[in-house]
C-alpha cells in the first residue's frame, strides 16, 4: 500500500513554520535561563561602569540605573581626579613594574626545569616532579611569616626585586606542571634529529622547544599576569611602602574610607580592570585552553 | 512487516545536498548494503532511517508507519556505530542492558536476553568488564550485542568493520552473515568497501554524490552495471575503461581504440548500430583479460598487443599493468604467464563480458 | 675564546640531550641538575623553607623568642572568634564549591546547545579576569544600604524596595532577612552575601572546564543512548554525568582549595568584621594587627593540614583512573 502524496506548496511551508515555531517554544526556557544568567552576570560590572561616569553627588544619592533618565549627568571627573590624585597613575605604573618581570621570570625558570623533567633522565625524576607539583597545595599564608622575616633581614621588604622573587616562586609549581606536560607532548623525533645534528641542550631549548611551545607559554603568561596583577595579599605583606603600591593595594586603601571617596572608587576599580579585561578578551582562547588542558587531562 | 522505505527523500546541510531525492525500498529480512565512496550520502541515509537526522523533504516509512516525526527511540531500530560508542563507565552487561532497562523491561527478561546475546557472540566471560579493558574486536561484539538484545525491527550498521585489522575483518564478515541468517531481521549496512558489500549483501545499493546509482543483487551489479560509476566501483581491481569509436566494417561492428581494435560480438552489435562513428565508453574487467597461453575455455576471445609497464605477482594471479600508447589498463592473468616489465605481449579480451556506456549519460547501453 | 671553544664549554656544562632510551652518558651528567637549579632555589626559599619555619614558629610565642608548646593551637581551637572563623570557612568550602560547580555545570550544558555559546561563556567567565579587590568594590555597590525611606543606591536593595520589602544592610546583617531568625554561625546572611560574590567570580572557571569535559564526550555515545531509548533527562543523568565525574572531581578539588584560601574578597568587603571572618583573614589580623606570629603560624599550619588530605585524595583518584585507562 503506497500513498504517494504531493503536499501542496503552501501546506508544506505552513508545516515547516509550525515545526520551527514549536521547536523555538520548547527551547524557550533554555534561552531564558541562559540569557538571564548572562545579564545577571554582567549587571554588577555594568553598574560599576555607569557609576564611574557619574558625579560624586549623584553616586552617593541615587542608584546608577537612574543615570539613564534626564537629567543626564555624565562626567569624566572621576577618572581624571583618580588618575591625577591619589597616586592612581603611580599605582598603575607600579602594577606594571611588578607584574611584567613577575610574569617573564617564572616562565623562564619553570621552562628550564620543565625541560629537564620532560626530556632528561636523572634519578628521582618522577618523584621530584610530583613533589614540585604537590607544592601547589601550600597556601601562601604558610609562607608569609618566614619569608617576611627573611626579607626584613636581607632588606628586601618593600622593594620591587623582593616581590618579583616572591611571585616567581609562587608561580613555579603550576608553571612547571603545565610546561612539562606540554614539552613532553612534543614529538621525540624532532629533538632526536636536532641532537643528531649536533645541537646542544641550550640551543634545542631556545631554538626548538620555546618556539614550538608558544600556545602553552601564552596560556601561562596570561595566567601569571592576571594572577600577579590582581594580587592583593602578597603586595600587602611584602611591599609595605605606599610609593610602590600596585593598584590593588591602593584601591583597598580607598575602600576603607567610606562616603566621600566612593565615586573615585568606581573609576579606580575600572581602571584596574581594563588591562586584564583587554588581555582576557584578546587572548581568551589561550587562557581557556590553558585551564582545560591542565584540568581535564589532569 | 519491517520494510524500510524512502520516498523522494532529500537531505540538505546548508548548501550541500547530502541525499538527493532518494527512492529506495528495503524489503523485510534483507541484508542491504549501502555502498559508495566517502561523502556519497550513505551514512546520512542510514542516520535518516535511525532518526538521528531529519529529512529536509520526503517521507520515510518503517513498516507501514510514517516515521518522519518519530524520535529515534520509538522507531524500533537498533544501531551499531563505527566507533562502537559503548558507554565507558558501564560494564559490558550494563551496556547491553541499558536500552532494555530504560523501557522498564523486567529484570529476569533483561538477564535472559543479555545472556543469550552474549552466548551467540561468544562474549559471556566479558560481561563484567568495562569497555576500556576490551580489544577492538571484543568491543565490536558488545556493540552488536547491545543492538541484538533490543530485538528491533531492523539493524542499522555504520561501517562497523573499518576499525578492525584485516584478518579480523574477514572473520567478522562471515560472522555477520551468519548472524543475519540466524536472526532473520532486516540488516541495513553502510560501508565504503565494495568487498564487504559483495560478500555480505543480499541486496546492494550504490550511491554517489547523494544520488542512488543502482540497486540490485550483488551478482546483478557485477554483471550488469547501470552506469560507469557502478561498473568502476563494484569489482576489485576496478574495470578498465577506454574511450573508443564505434566503427562498422564488413565483418561487423568493432571498437576503435586508436592503438587497437576489438570486434563486438553479434549479440551486442545490434545495440551499437546507432552509435556508428560516435564515441562511447568501452569497459572490460581485468579478470576478463587473459594471457593467450592460459585463457579460460569458451570465451569470445580477441587478441591485442600491448606493453607491460609494472607487474605484481599475487601468488595465485598475476596483475599486469599494461600500456597501449597512452592508454593504461590492468589485466589479471594466470600466474604462470611469462611477462616482464618493458615486454610487449599479446593479451586476449573476453568480449562476451564487455560493457558499453554512453559518453554523455554515462549509462549502460546494454540492458 | 674562540666560538668553538666557547660552545664546547657551554655544552659540557649544560650537556646534550639525554633522550630517555639512550640512558645516561658520561657527558653532561651534571646538566639536568643545572637546569633544575634556579627552580629549586626559588622553591626551597619561598615554599619549602617557610613551611618548615612556620611549623616551628607555630610552637613559639608571639615574637618567636621562646617555645610555648601547643599553646597556640589550644588558643586557636578554643578562641570563640577563631571558632567562628573556622565555621565560616567550612561554610565557604561547601556552599561556594556546590554553587560554583552546580551553576558551572548548568551553564556549560545550556551554553552547549545554543548558537551564541561563545558569547554567553565569555560573559560568565569575565569576572575571573578582574581582581578580587575590584569585584569587592563592584559588589559593595550592589549591596549598598540606605535606610528605609531614602533612595537606594544599591541594586539589590532597589529591587527589594520595588517589591515592597525593607532595604537591608546585606553585608552587615546576620539575621535571615525580613525575619528575626538568627541562625548559629556560620549561617549568617552576610556570609551568604559574600559567598555569592565568590560564586559570581568562580562559576566561569568551573563552567569552562566542565564545558571542555562535556565536549570530550563523543557524540556517538550520546546518539547510541538516544537510539537505545533514553530521553534527554535520562541521557544527562545516566550517561553524561557519570562520564563527567572525573572532571567534576578535579574542579571541585580546585574550588575547595580556593575556598579554604579565600582572603581577598572577605578582606576588602568587610575586613572580616560582622562575623564574616575566615581562617585567612583571621590569620592576617593575628599577624599584623596583633603581631602574634605564633598564633598566626598555627593557623597557617592548620590550613595546610586541611588542604593536604584533599589533594592526596584527588591525586590518588586521578592515579587509579589513569591506570585503568
Amino acid at each position: 500500500m503506497s500513498m504517494v502524496q504531493k503536499s501542496s506548496g503552501t501546506t508544506h511551508i505552513f508545516l515547516r513554520f509550525f515545526t520551527s515555531l514549536r521547536r523555538l517554544i520548547s527551547r524557550l526556557p533554555l534561552h531564558i535561563i541562559l540569557i538571564g544568567a548572562a545579564l545577571l552576570w554582567m549587571t554588577p560590572t555594568f553598574g560599576l561602569l555607569v557609576s564611574s561616569f557619574r558625579p560624586a553627588t549623584a553616586v552617593g544619592s541615587t542608584g546608577w540605573w537612574t543615570a539613564f533618565q534626564t537629567p543626564f549627568q555624565f562626567t569624566l571627573d572621576n577618572y581624571s581626579s583618580v588618575l591625577s590624585q591619589n597616586g592612581m597613575a603611580r599605582s598603575f605604573i607600579n602594577s606594571l613594574i611588578i607584574t611584567i618581570p613577575a610574569t617573564i621570570l617564572p616562565i623562564l625558570v619553570a621552562g628550564f626545569a620543565a625541560f629537564a623533567f620532560a626530556w632528561m633522565k636523572f634519578p628521582g625524576r618522577n618523584a621530584l616532579f610530583i613533589f614540585v607539583v604537590a607544592l601547589l597545595v601550600v597556601p601562601i599564608q604558610v609562607t608569609l611569616i618566614p619569608v617576611l622575616r627573611l626579607f626584613t633581614d636581607v632588606k628586601l621588604v618593600g622593594t620591587f626585586p623582593g616581590i618579583w622573587l616572591a611571585h616567581t616562586a609562587y608561580g613555579l609549581p603550576l608553571a612547571i606542571f603545565l610546561l612539562r606536560n606540554f614539552f613532553g607532548s612534543l614529538p621525540k623525533e624532532l629533538l632526536e634529529s636536532a641532537y643528531l645534528d649536533g645541537a646542544s641542550n641550550m640551543r634545542v631549548f631556545f631554538r626548538l622547544i620555546l618556539p614550538l611551545s608558544v600556545p602553552a607559554l601564552a596560556s601561562l603568561a596570561i595566567f601569571q599576569f592576571l594572577w600577579v596583577w590582581n594580587d592583593l595579599l602578597v603586595a600587602l605583606v611584602y611591599l609595605q611602602s605606599p610609593s610602590k603600591a600596585p593598584m590593588t593595594l591602593t584601591i583597598n586603601n580607598l575602600v576603607s574610607s567610606y562616603g566621600t571617596q566612593w565615586q573615585l572608587l568606581t573609576a579606580a576599580a575600572f581602571i584596574s580592570m581594563i588591562l586584564p579585561l583587554i588581555i582576557f578578551f584578546a587572548l581568551q582562547r589561550y587562557f581557556v585552553e590553558g585551564i582545560t588542558a591542565g584540568a581535564v587531562k589532569g | 512487516m519491517a520494510e524500510v522505505r524512502f520516498e523522494h527523500v532529500t537531505k540538505r546541510f546548508g548548501e550541500t545536498i547530502a541525499v538527493n531525492d532518494l527512492n529506495l525500498t528495503i524489503p523485510d529480512k534483507e541484508f542491504l548494503v549501502l555502498v559508495g565512496p566517502s561523502g556519497c550520502g550513505k551514512s546520512t541515509a542510514l542516520r535518516l532511517i535511525s532518526g538521528l537526522e531529519e529529512p529536509t523533504s520526503g517521507k520515510i516509512y518503517i513498516g507501514e508507519r510514517l516515521v518522519n516525526d518519530v524520535a529515534p527511540k520509538d522507531r524500533d531500530i537498533a544501531m551499531v556505530f563505527q566507533s562502537y560508542a559503548l558507554y565507558p563507565h558501564m560494564s559490558v552487561h550494563d551496556n547491553m542492558a541499558f536500552g532494555l532497562s530504560l523501557r522498564k523491561t523486567p529484570k529476569p527478561e533483561i538477564q535472559r536476553r543479555v545472556r543469550e546475546a552474549a552466548r551467540v557472540l561468544g562474549i559471556e566471560e566479558l560481561l563484567k568488564r568495562k569497555p576500556r579493558q576490551l580489544s577492538g574486536g571484543q568491543r565490536q561484539r558488545v556493540a552488536l550485542g547491545r543492538a541484538i538484545v533490543r530485538e528491533p525491527a531492523a539493524f542499522l550498521l555504520d561501517e562497523p568493520l573499518s576499525n578492525l585489522d584485516a584478518k579480523l575483518r574477514v572473520q567478522t564478515r562471515a560472522e555477520l552473515s551468519k548472524l543475519h541468517q540466524r536472526l532473520g531481521t532486516t540488516f541495513i549496512y553502510v560501508t565504503h568497501d565494495q568487498v564487504e558489500a559483495m560478500t555480505m549483501a543480499t541486496v546492494i545499493a550504490v550511491m554517489n554524490k547523494g544520488l542512488l546509482q543502482q540497486v540490485g543483487k550483488p551478482q546483478d551489479l557485477y554483471e550488469r552495471p547501470d552506469n560507469v560509476f557502478v561498473a568502476g566501483f563494484i569489482g576489485s581491481p576496478a574495470m578498465n575503461f577506454f574511450d573508443v569509436t564505434v566503427r562498422g566494417g564488413q565483418d561487423g561492428v568493432y571498437l576503435d581504440a586508436g592503438t587497437f581494435q576489438v570486434p563486438v560480438p553479434k549479440e551486442k552489435a545490434g545495440i551499437l548500430d546507432k552509435y556508428l562513428d560516435k564515441k562511447i565508453v568501452f569497459g572490460i574487467r581485468p579478470e576478463d583479460i587473459h594471457s593467450p597461453e592460459y585463457m579460460a575455455p569458451g570465451i569470445i576471445a580477441t587478441s591485442i598487443r600491448a606493453k607491460v609497464d609494472v607487474t605484481e605477482l599475487m601468488g595465485n594471479e598475476f596483475f599486469l599493468h599494461m600500456l597501449s600508447d597512452d592508454k593504461s589498463f590492468l589485466a589479471r592473468v594466470d600466474a604462470r604467464t611469462p611477462a616482464r616489465p618493458g615486454q610487449e605481449i599479446e593479451l586476449v579480451f573476453n568480449m562476451g563480458n564487455m560493457q558499453a556506456f554512453d559518453v554523455e549519460t554515462q549509462k549502460t547501453m546494454l540492458s | 675564546m674562540s666560538d668553538h671553544h666557547r660552545s664546547t664549554v657551554w655544552s659540557r656544562l649544560f650537556g646534550r640531550i639525554q633522550i630517555t632510551w639512550r640512558g645516561t652518558g658520561r657527558r653532561g651528567r651534571l646538566s639536568p641538575w643545572l637546569w633544575l637549579l634556579p627552580a629549586f632555589a626559588f622553591v626551597s626559599v619561598f615554599l619549602i623553607y617557610p613551611v618548615i619555619a612556620t611549623l616551628r614558629i607555630s610552637f613559639m610565642n608571639a615574637n618567636s623568642t621562646a617555645y610555648v608548646g601547643i599553646n597556640n593551637y589550644k588558643y586557636v581551637f578554643t578562641n570563640p572568634a577563631m571558632q567562628d572563623a573556622l565555621l565560616n570557612t567550612i561554610l565557604w568550602l561547601f556552599l561556594f564549591t556546590l554553587l560554583a560547580v552546580g551553576l558551572g555545570l548548568l551553564f556549560a550544558v545550556l551554553s552547549g546547545r545554543v548558537r551564541y555559546e561563545a558569547v554567553s561563556k565569555a560573559i560568565i567567565f569575565i569576572p575571573m579576569a578582574i581582581s578580587f579587590v575590584a569585584a569587592a568594590v563592584i559588589w559593595k555597590f550592589m549591596y549598598a544600604y540606605r535606610p528605609g525611606g531614602f533612595t537606594q543606591i544599591g541594586l539589590v536593595n532597589e529591587i527589594a524596595t520595588k517589591v515592597g520589602l525593607q532595604p537591608t544592610a546585606w553585608l552587615v546583617q546576620q539575621r535571615i532577612p525580613y525575619t528575626d531568625v538568627l541562625l548559629p554561625t556560620p549561617f549568617h546572611a552576610n556570609n551568604f552575601a559574600i559567598i555569592i560574590v565568590g560564586v559570581w567570580m568562580w562559576t566561569g572557571f568551573a563552567m569552562v572546564v566542565l564545558s571542555a569535559g562535556l565536549k570530550g564526550i563523543s557524540t556517538e555515545v550520546i546518539e547510541a543512548a538516544r537510539v537505545d531509548g533514553a530521553n534527554e533527562w535520562q541521557i544527562f543523568r545516566r550517561i553524561i554525568l557519570p562520564m563527567l565525574a572525573p572532571t567534576i572531581a578535579v574542579i571541585a578539588t580546585a574550588l575547595v582549595i580556593q575556598g579554604l584560601k579565600t582572603f581577598d574578597i572577605v578582606w576588602v568587603i568587610t575586613s572580616g568584621n560582622y562575623g564574616t571572618d575566615v581562617v585567612a583573614t583571621f590569620m592576617y589580623k593575628e599577624m599584623f594587627n596583633y603581631q602574634d606570629f605564633g598564633k598566626a603560624g598555627a593557623l597557617a599550619v592548620i590550613l595546610l593540614a586541611v588542604i593536604i588530605p584533599i589533594m592526596l585524595i584527588s591525586i590518588r583518584r586521578f592515579r587509579t583512573q589513569e591506570e585503568t585507562r
